[in-house]
């Protein structure tokens, strides 16, 4: 009901939302909450077990009852909390987790078998029989739990992420928070404010306490009116630092459209920031706790502060009548309130012994709430006090348990929070995270005049450690007093006293954790749920913990809290997630020839980050297979070419340039003349071979070396590694040059013709045999070439600076056009390498040694880096799987990669595994189907049949085993 | 006490009065003949299969916190056997087997629900691999399928599969595969090791093991020595500090693998979905929660909680693979400490101390290996051999050079 | 988390690639006995507390570091360049 006169939404807007289909008006100004409130809506949602009825509790994030689903389509968002959410136009909210409807909700019936579903029922029994788990318990399970539903279709909402740096982070912008950020906004700090609600102030947008003599909401005005002119102060309002984490770094989630009925199509729903901080101050103030009471969770059972905020700041009553049960002097507060406000207070049941009362309301003392009565809300309160027991009208029952400081993010770091007897809670211990300091209610401080000294005195010392001179700032004038609690945790009774509202936890259910030796709170946590739901225990765990202590005869201190663990209020994933759906997950690198590449219609296929052309389909073309036999003969025949430019390369010079390659490769390259090129293969330390490629003597001091595309950048680390941590000695530099240089392959009988055609100076044999390097010009242009081959064939790689890269890739294809050749893909280059034995990461996969490649004669005599741990038993011997070539033995059979080989004859399973195939494919140029894979003790069984076995495809091909090299063995062509 | 569906009608019947303590809280006895340090699931396991196996009695377990506090509380419960490398396969392919049983071996329900893996590959290199492990699995008798595009969106039509990133070639399903409920398995293990007469020890901290003439003769605890002719060091998490009390000194890097849930959410993800070109893979609990993970922090950690790198890194994961649940909510992020051993696979071994036995280096799978790891601990410490499949698992493999390197990344430990 | 580069200050966690314990840097000699490569590439002290581990300024200036580091609290006590540690050591 709303309430004249009060609170401070702008009633001369209205807004039309929708609850459950049905229409309602609200004001600007009121959260989804307010205004089901004001349109006395008490059913909002149904609990997660006993899909009990409930309505709204608090009015903020830790809201247990009020989640809703928000949105259509795409659009729809889950658990929303509506005491968060800010009312818009047009905003439709659903209720969860009941069917068919809210109000008659079939699952209510599990509230009846109550009895057999206390804590861990489920550990006990669903077990026979035991095909049903999967197919019956278990579906039906699933389909109970859960609340809201996800939409199931791509979340296309824009989110965003993003740095924030700051001498001081002020978390949580009440009294505490705001006097902290001015002092520190004055002495001239950069500052960050943020506070998870859409206006500062903390409770006293709740209150109607004064600060110097105005209202404290007043008060909060004029400070952020005044922090908002300073340019070093940014406020963040709505965005609830979720997570502090090392070296003064914290997570912070914005919800920057989440309340516009049309968000700006250039604004994100939400902005997950990662905010480093020099220090911070956590003023995030203290949340109400609940008592646990027979029946305690109907609606119209609600925090005493919650109560008085909403009659406060939205003009909103949840009751007509109001009872009070607190333990402190919080429901006096609201009681006031309430009757100030005009309202009927039914009574204050106060479990003190000796209390005042509020003017015009009866208040019963030594009082505790015993029973509630009420169909799909409270109607009436049973307590017993000093003068007997007693039932009043209620439709509204206000509770303070007392006051829980937010110490979460004082936690997230390990450290535990400190149990204060005199508060009866639990406060932030000192240090907890570095460079954090804990002000204000957070601390333990619940009067609004030791939080505003609280808070600027805190950031004075914030401030002094920093360097900044101390500010000018008066700590204005505000109530005081002690804070006067007896507490209380739960009421015996008949019926069930609930601890946590969303999992359905009660007195009983901790009790019986204790009575079968749960007995550490985590064991209980977890044996019950208590604290798991999407509050994570901010209303409840303390008075679960008191629960277990008691029963388990221990102190509160002793029995200990569970761990507070980030984030402190849910974050999206999209959010979090931002930038990453489709290609945003990872860079997208593109080589120089890509637009060529993809005009001449190339499939572009991922190579790592990069794309590269998996063939280059002809007219008439109508498989992958067709292009690629046609591109292997053309090579084979005419010559191709290929963008390598993919291919790592590291420059390196020194005058110890050789001695250091001597030190990360097998083989031997200080002797490496000027001018010529050697392939070499680099060990990990442990003895495995980390990558392949060649090494090209530039001139004395200068190699230029080629990686894998895939271990570039392992390979640059580790030279890295190897030369600043293994020989700083040695006089070098490296860098890697992959992106400077564009690259390409030039392949086949005519290779030579092709590169002179472009080449200013046409090359010959003699200056340019097998393996050798040296400058080119190319349209003056300065390159590089390299007599190498990847193919087998007579090959040249030439490469000129980047940007020349798509004139010389166009240039080199209308030359090699001309004479029957043209580009060739990945498909036609991996046919290429297998038809010669050459070796990828399907070969080098980490788990192979040189010994197992047949390389290990390139190991040299002197000390190489993986030297030592390649000799270990393990790694050489007849045992190991060795790099053999198979070709099957009836011409075309298939072979398949990742296919397993077996003895002929033998059964195809562990037992008689002798190796497995690591790539296969159709050979135009043999006309049969080859592959490498590796084979125990395989180089002595050449010659010999093996039968392939590919279980997953269902084909069993015989094969023969052979050297590795198929086609021309001696070389001649790539000399040629 | 026997638990059944009639059991749980019938306390709730009657008040639900009758329930009694699921394990004793005894106090330490001056010797047993077999103490095990740390009471994880392995611990726990291990001290069950002494006990039902073995048949032996004089058996406790040392916990310094709460039983199940370590991995076995705060891992993403996937139970799957779906390793290539022999020595690896025989071992998990057997775990999986005994999970297959083990509510009816246990009296427990620890929600074994086989939903099925499915692993995602995004290249022809990336299948090849898939096709080696799923034929391996097959020839160790497990099931594998191998998955095209349209294998794989019959399954999930709800991947992005038009924009993602790294385009979903197919998948290879291992339809055993699933979850298991994690608590419930060390609360299973322990309940039944219990009752067959183990002493579970908790809040008791061992701070030393008694080393005699190259003979271990008991351990230091913070509840006092206690002696015994056998020792086992089942600390994963840990390791390194329990058997440096030894001398020893082990090949492992303890590092921090962070995990995720969301609030509960209505039934949308049936599987267990693996996306290892994003370090991604995630399921759903019966709770509704989505439960998932990626990699390790990377840096060595004891701290049992991460940093934003990696959480973020997580997300942009599902983003781009599964963009329908950016609207889920995370609720919690949690760390465990992972034993990293320099190949990725485990230790089950005798130690060069007489009577002193090691089981550590899980890496971030030792969930799914709670009930094998127990059944050939227990195998080795009541028989002296290697249990069959576990053989491999040598304490001294990384000196000889037999290694069991399933991701191949060699010897630094925090790449596996 | 932040380190702190001695070449390019305060940077965010983002830009390092972690190896692992500083004992990377004592690379056995030439001819070394099995057991110190044994030592060398797997046995760790691992220390729940100090330690000084290896880190390398990827996305930055390419310097390995040598951090000094509480593995408990994630404190970071020291971030010195490797090739300065391996002078000092040499």
């Amino acid at each position: 009901m709303r309430v004249a006169g009060k609170g401070r939404v702008n009633r001369h807007v209205t807004v039309p939302f929708t609850f459950d289909g049905k229409r309602y008006s609200a004001f600007e100004g009121d959260t989804l909450a307010s205004a089901l409130l004001a349109n006395d809506v008490r059913l909002v949602g149904r609990s997660f077990k006993y899909h009990r009825p409930r309505g709204i509790f608090s009015a903020g994030s830790e809201e247990p009852n009020a989640l809703v689903t928000i949105g259509h389509g795409a659009d729809r968002t889950p658990n929303v909390r509506a005491t968060m959410q800010e009312v818009y136009e047009g905003l439709s909210a659903r209720s969860q987790n009941a069917w068919p409807s809210l109000r008659w909700d079939m699952l209510a019936v599990n509230d009846s078998f109550a009895p057999f579903l206390g804590a861990g029922f489920y550990y006990k029994t669903f077990m026979w029989p035991k095909a049903f788990w999967e197919r019956v318990y278990e579906p039906v399970i699933r389909r109970a739990a859960g609340l809201g539903a996800l939409s199931g279709q791509h979340d296309v909402g824009r989110y965003d992420k993003a740095f924030a740096h700051c001498d001081v982070l002020v978390i949580g912008g009440g009294p505490t928070g705001l006097m902290a950020a001015l002092v520190a906004g004055r002495a001239g700090a950069d500052v960050i404010l943020a506070d998870e609600n859409s206006e500062f102030g903390g409770r006293l947008t709740g209150e109607v306490e004064e600060i110097d003599g105005q209202q404290g909401h007043a008060w909060a005005d004029r400070v952020v009116a005044e922090l908002a002119q300073m340019p070093n102060v940014r406020l963040m309002r709505r965005t609830t630092v979720t997570g502090s984490y090392d070296q003064g770094s914290f997570g912070a989630l914005e919800r920057v459209s989440l309340h516009h009925a049309c968000p700006h199509p250039d604004a994100p729903l939400e902005t997950f920031w990662r905010i480093t901080a020099k220090r911070s101050i956590l003023a995030a103030g203290a949340l109400e706790r609940p008592i646990a009471f027979p029946n305690n969770d109907r609606p119209g059972i609600m925090q005493a502060g919650a109560v008085r905020t909403y009659l406060n700041r939205w003009g909103v009553v949840p009751g007509r009548k109001v009872a009070v049960f607190t333990n402190n002097d919080s429901g006096h507060r609201t009681a006031q309130d309430l009757h100030d406000a005009g309202i009927e207070v039914t009574g204050i049941i106060d479990a003190r012994t000796d209390v005042g009362s509020v003017v015009g309301v009866p208040t019963f003392n030594d009082g505790q709430v015993v029973a509630t009565a009420g169909r799909r809300g409270v109607e009436q309160v049973t307590f017993t006090h000093s003068g007997g027991q007693k039932t009043i009208a209620a439709d509204c029952l206000a509770v303070s348990g007392g006051w829980n400081p937010s110490v979460h993010l004082s936690c997230h770091m390990n450290a535990r929070p400190q149990w204060r007897e005199d508060i009866a809670a639990f406060v932030a211990a000192d240090g907890a995270v570095p460079g954090m300091s804990i002000a204000g209610a957070a601390a333990g401080a619940f009067t609004t005049a030791a939080c505003l000294s609280g808070g600027a005195n805190t950031a004075l010392g914030v401030l002094a450690d920093l360097g900044f001179t101390k500010p000018e700032v008066a700590v204005p004038k505000a109530q005081d007093g002690t804070y006067d609690i007896t507490p209380l945790w739960s009421v015996a009774g008949n019926g069930r006293a609930w601890l946590d509202f969303q999992n359905d936890v009660t007195v009983k259910d901790v009790s019986l954790a204790a009575t079968e030796n749960f007995a550490s709170v985590e064991h209980m946590k977890r044996y019950t749920t208590q604290g798991m739901a999407p509050d994570q225990g901010k209303n409840s765990n303390i008075g679960a913990l008191a629960v277990l202590a008691d029963a388990t005869g221990r102190t509160i201190p002793e029995t200990g809290t569970t761990t507070y663990r980030p984030p402190y209020t849910p974050v999206s994933i999209a959010a979090m997630g931002a930038g990453a759906r489709g290609k945003g997950f990872a860079p997208e690198r593109f080589t120089t020839s890509h637009t060529a590449s993809v005009q001449r219609g190339a499939p572009m296929i991922e190579a790592g980050l990069w794309y590269r052309p998996s063939y280059f389909p002809a007219r008439g073309e109508t498989t992958w297979q067709e292009a690629c036999e046609r591109e292997v003969r053309m090579v084979r025949n005419a010559v191709g070419i290929c963008d390598v430019s993919t291919l790592g390369k590291i420059d390196l010079q020194g005058p110890d340039a050789g001695a250091f390659l001597d030190l990360v490769y097998t083989n031997t390259f200080s002797t490496l003349k000027p001018g010529r090129v050697r392939y070499g293969v680099m060990l990990r330390e442990d003895g495995h071979v980390m990558d392949d490629g060649t090494a090209a003597r530039l001139g004395p001091d200068h190699f230029v070396l080629t990686t894998t595309t895939a271990a570039a950048g392992q390979v640059m680390r580790h030279l890295e590694f190897v030369h600043q941590c293994i020989a700083p000695q040695m006089n070098l530099r490296l860098a890697s040059v992959t992106e400077h240089w564009a690259q390409f392959a030039v392949a086949g009988p005519n290779a030579r013709e092709v590169l002179n055609a472009v080449v200013d100076d046409p090359i010959t044999e003699e200056e340019f045999p097998f393996m050798a390097c040296g400058a080119v010009a190319i349209s003056g242009v300065e390159g590089r070439l390299f007599r190498i081959s990847f193919s087998g064939e007579h090959a040249y790689e030439v490469a000129v600076p980047a940007r020349y890269g798509d004139g010389l890739f166009r240039m080199l294809l209308s030359v090699a056009e001309a004479l029957g050749g043209g580009p060739y893909g990945m498909e036609a280059l991996n046919v290429l390498r297998i038809e010669k034995g050459f070796l990828t990461h399907a070969e080098l996969h980490g788990r192979t040694t040189a010994f197992d490649l047949g390389l290990g004669t390139m190991i040299a005599k002197k000390d190489c880096i993986g030297k030592a741990a390649a000799r270990r038993p393990g790694l050489t011997g007849p045992e190991r799987e060795q790099l053999v070539g198979l070709r099957a033995v009836k011409a075309g059979d298939e072979i398949t990669a990742g296919a397993h080989l077996f003895r002929e004859g033998a059964k195809p399973i562990r037992e008689n595994g002798l190796g497995y195939v690591t790539s296969a494919c159709y050979s135009p140029t043999m006309g049969n189907t080859l592959a490498l894979g590796f084979l125990r003790n395989g180089r002595a069984r050449h010659g010999k049949r093996v039968l392939m076995v590919d279980h997953l495809r269902q084909i069993s091909t015989v094969c023969e085993v052979c050297d590795p090299v198929f086609f021309d063995p001696e070389g001649r062509r790539a000399r040629g | 006490m026997r638990y059944s569906g009639l059991r749980v009608i019938q306390q709730g019947l009657t008040g639900n009065r009758g329930w009694k303590p699921v394990w004793r809280s005894p106090e330490p006895k001056p010797e047993y003949d077999i103490i095990i340090i740390g009471g994880g699931g392995h611990g726990l396991s291990t001290a069950f299969y002494l006990a039902k196996n073995h048949g032996l009695k004089n058996i406790a377990v040392l916990e310094k916190g709460y039983l199940g506090g370590g991995n076995v509380g705060r891992n993403t419960t996937i139970v799957r056997a779906n390793y290539f490398l022999q020595g690896n396969s025989e071992f998990y392919s057997h775990s999986l087997k005994l999970w297959e049983g083990l509510e009816d071996e246990l009296n427990y329900n620890i929600m074994h629900s086989q939903r099925g893996l499915i692993n995602l590959f995004h290249s022809d290199g990336q299948r090849d691999a898939f096709v080696r492990r799923g034929n391996a699995m097959i020839n160790q008798g497990d099931d594998a399928i191998l998955l095209d595009r349209e294998g794989v969106r019959a399954h999930l039509p709800y991947l992005d599969y038009e924009q993602t990133r790294f385009p979903i070639y197919g998948g290879l399903y291992h339809p055993r595969g699933g979850t298991a409920r994690h608590d419930a398995v060390a609360w299973g293990y322990a309940r039944g090791a219990d009752a067959r007469g183990v002493d579970l020890i908790q809040q008791c901290e061992v701070t030393g093991i008694d080393v005699q003439n190259g003979k271990v003769t008991g351990v230091q605890t913070t509840r006092g020595a206690i002696r015994a002719k056998k020792v086992a060091m089942i600390t994963a998490g840990r390791s390194g500090q329990v058997a440096a009390m030894a001398g020893l000194r082990l090949p492992v890097e303890s590092h921090v693998l962070q995990a995720f849930v969301t609030e509960g959410l209505k039934p949308v993800i049936d599987h267990v979905v693996s996306f290892g070109m994003g370090h991604f893979y995630i399921s759903q609990s019966d709770k509704g929660g989505l439960v998932f993970g990626g990699d390790l922090d990377f840096h060595a950690s004891y701290a049992q909680r991460g940093n934003l790198p990696m959480a973020e890194h997580v997300m942009e994961a599902g983003m781009t693979l599964m963009p329908m649940i950016g609207r889920a909510k995370v609720l919690r992020s949690w760390g465990g400490i992972m034993d990293m051993t320099p190949d990725g696979s485990p230790i089950i071994d005798k130690t060069p101390i007489e009577g002193l036995f090691i089981d550590c280096g899980w890496n971030y799978g030792g969930f799914k290996a709670v009930p094998a790891s127990g059944w050939a601990m227990a195998h080795l410490m009541a028989t002296g051999q290697p249990h069959e499949t576990a053989a491999k698992f040598r304490l001294n493999r990384f000196a000889t050079g037999h290694l069991l390197d399933e991701e191949g990344t060699g010897s630094q430990h925090n790449l596996h | 988390m932040r380190l702190n580069c001695p070449l390019c200050g305060e940077r965010d966690r983002r830009e390092f690639y972690y190896m692992g314990h500083a004992d990377y840097l004592n690379r056995p000699s030439e001819g070394a006995a099995p057991d110190a490569w044994d030592a060398y590439l797997h046995l760790r002290d691992n220390p729940a507390g100090l330690t000084r581990d290896l880190w390398f300024h990827e996305m930055g200036c390419s310097a390995w570091l040598v951090v000094e580091r509480n593995t408990v609290t994630h404190e970071i006590l020291s971030t010195t360049l490797a090739t300065d540690v391996k002078e000092a050591g040499e």
